[in-house]
């Protein structure tokens, strides 16, 4: 009777746990080989944008103002190239219940959760998912459990994370805190098997589908404000949701032609999984860290299929450094009077550089904002840096090393937004899911769905497995 | 000797999760070598003293067990130390827009 709680022991049951946590049977989409049929999944497992909308309303989820930052777009126009200089908005998320967008994707999985039954939800996030599915909890009368990674050995924890926890015990959650590691995923096993909660992931249809709703509101805003759908939108980058769930939504609203760019702070060089580096970072969330292993493998996610797909949207990834998204938070503060945590700010840094890019009568959207705070601050996370040892400076960002030092600007012209090989990213792509699937004859639907899934053609999927020399009909 | 602590307080207890032996196979060199520790919160089920092993009820209801090591814990996190660069960023963007510079 007893069970087998080791690691190896648990693991070995995930698939049952998963299977009861989530209850959906991803089963049914799989056709056996790589392809999976995407979009009967969103459409049969999600809700239509109609039905999001009502369930967010009814939390005061979504619906957040479009502000436009008319001074940091002058600033723009001083530096760019005459005639260049993109006008810039921001979708004010910070407005949301718990403080982010991640509202969207909370509202929407737990009013699943309690329409199926569940007493509970769990999550495993340091980030702002959790306080946001601690929020809906509590207004949807459910428990709610969130597991973070947060210490290094010595004890010591990202201030952005121990705030996170705060908040998601302002709102009655029980918050278990864990050192680093990715066994993380073994201690939410447990506590799903032991509780029988439902698990609110981020990356089931229903996360993914309620970030919809705001690439929504964006194309209505636009065209009711200006009279046209923006040209383009940037997403800070991380699991792939925020993105995913934008650009699904602007398809919704007919807004085809955006451009949907991804920006990621670059954390290159940092293992994610190492003690002594943790702290060593300044942001937990919004980086390569993330971004790059979830763009080139989604499915590494908590679930067997993740619907964040990222590389199914994106037209352009870009990456910013530490020192830059720092230096743009304060100047949010100084020339818009909106003071926002920084890892929201991304995306603004990455905007910031590009619309000096594009003509004045352009419009470039950054699509969230999120709350800021003690420990979630700035300040709080630059000191909290220099007390690790990492060196503060101004002067070009360019040779900003992480982990090493942050370099703040010296002058706002060097913030510059850094393209990363798209093309290459989709080949990896390609290739890990050659790999794991151990696939060694991909079939035509193969073919047409990983066409789909890197935004690109069955030629160049047939390019790259020629590549590695792999057949494909 | 610990700080005795009443049945029934709010308090902090810890558990090792996994021994540095036990841990995942994929964790680098550096994390291998420690153990994955963990941190509830919940009320005390019976007197006890600061580092003995204590059982706790959670918030959500869950009996949980591990080693007392803290009765009412707070939040300490605040705002960090005074950061003097920060300071600097605001007046120059602001002189900046007031006229100074021009296209390059």
């Amino acid at each position: 009777m007893s069970k087998d709680m080791s690691y190896q022991g648990l693991m070995a049951r995930k698939n049952e746990i998963m299977k009861r946590a989530v209850g959906i049977d991803y089963a049914v989409f799989e056709s056996g080989s790589i392809a999976f049929d995407y979009e009967r999944m969103m459409r049969e497992t999600g809700y239509t944008l109609e039905e999001m909308q009502k369930i967010q309303s009814s939390t005061g989820v979504g619906n957040t103002p479009l502000l436009e930052l008319r001074n940091l777009t002058a600033l723009a126009r001083k530096i760019a190239p005459k005639g260049k200089g993109a006008r810039i908005f921001i979708k004010d998320e910070a407005c949301n219940p718990s403080g982010s967008f991640k509202a969207r994707r909370a509202a929407n999985a737990v009013y699943h959760a309690k329409k199926l039954g569940y007493k509970g939800v769990i999550a495993a996030t340091s980030g702002n998912y959790g306080a946001a599915v601690a929020s809906q909890a509590a207004m949807q009368g459910l428990k709610c459990i969130i597991v973070q990674e947060c210490y290094d050995s010595r004890g010591i924890g990202q201030p952005e994370i121990i705030e996170k926890a705060r908040k998601c015990e302002a709102y009655g959650a029980e918050v278990v805190q864990l050192t680093v590691g990715p066994e993380l995923f073994y201690t939410f096993l447990m506590l799903l098997e032991e509780t029988g909660y439902f698990n609110a992931s981020l990356y089931t249809p229903f996360g993914i589908a309620g970030v919809e709703t705001l690439g929504y509101e964006l194309s209505m805003q636009f065209r009711e404000r200006v009279g046209r759908d923006p040209d383009v939108v940037v997403c800070t980058n991380a699991g792939g949701g925020n993105l995913t769930g934008t650009a699904r939504g602007l398809i919704k609203a007919g807004a085809e032609s955006v451009k949907i760019i991804g920006a990621s702070v670059n954390l290159q060089g940092l293992h994610m999984a190492s003690d002594e580096q943790f702290n060593k970072k300044s942001f937990t969330t919004g980086h390569t860290g993330f971004g790059i292993p979830f763009a080139t493998w989604p499915d590494r996610s908590d679930v067997p299929r993740s619907a964040a797909r990222p590389l199914r949207y994106m037209d352009r990834y870009v990456t910013v450094a530490q020192g830059e998204v720092f230096y743009m938070t304060e100047a949010l503060a100084q020339l818009e009077g909106l003071e926002r945590g920084p890892a929201g700010n991304t995306s603004l840094a990455a905007a910031f550089s590009i619309a000096q890019e594009m003509d004045e009568d352009q419009i470039i959207v950054v699509q969230e904002t999120e709350y800021t705070g003690a420990g979630k601050h700035i300040q709080a996370q630059l000191s909290f840096a220099r007390d690790n040892g990492i060196e503060i400076k101004f002067g070009n960002p360019e040779e900003e090393v992480p982990g090493k030092n942050i370099i703040l600007p010296a002058h706002p012209n060097l913030i510059q937004a850094r393209d990363l090989d798209l093309e290459k990213i989709k080949k990896s792509y390609i290739k890990n899911c050659i790999e794991i699937t151990k696939t060694d004859n991909v079939s035509e639907a193969d073919l047409a769905f990983l066409a789909q899934d890197t935004k690109s053609s069955q030629g160049f999927v047939k390019e790259v497995l020629e590549s590695i020399k792999v057949e494909g009909k | 000797m610990g700080m005795k602590v009443s049945k029934g307080e709010w308090v902090l207890i810890h558990n090792i999760v996994l021994k540095p032996e036990e841990r995942a196979p994929q964790v680098p060199e550096d994390t291998k070598k420690v153990p994955l520790e963990s941190w509830v919160k919940g009320f005390l089920q019976q007197d006890a003293q600061i580092g003995e092993e204590v059982e706790v009820k959670t918030i959500t209801g869950r009996m949980v067990k591990g080693r007392l090591v803290e009765v009412h814990p707070a939040y300490t996190h605040h705002f960090g130390k005074f950061v003097p660069e920060l300071l600097q960023i605001g007046i120059q963007l602001k002189e900046m827009l007031a006229g100074g510079e021009v296209h390059e």
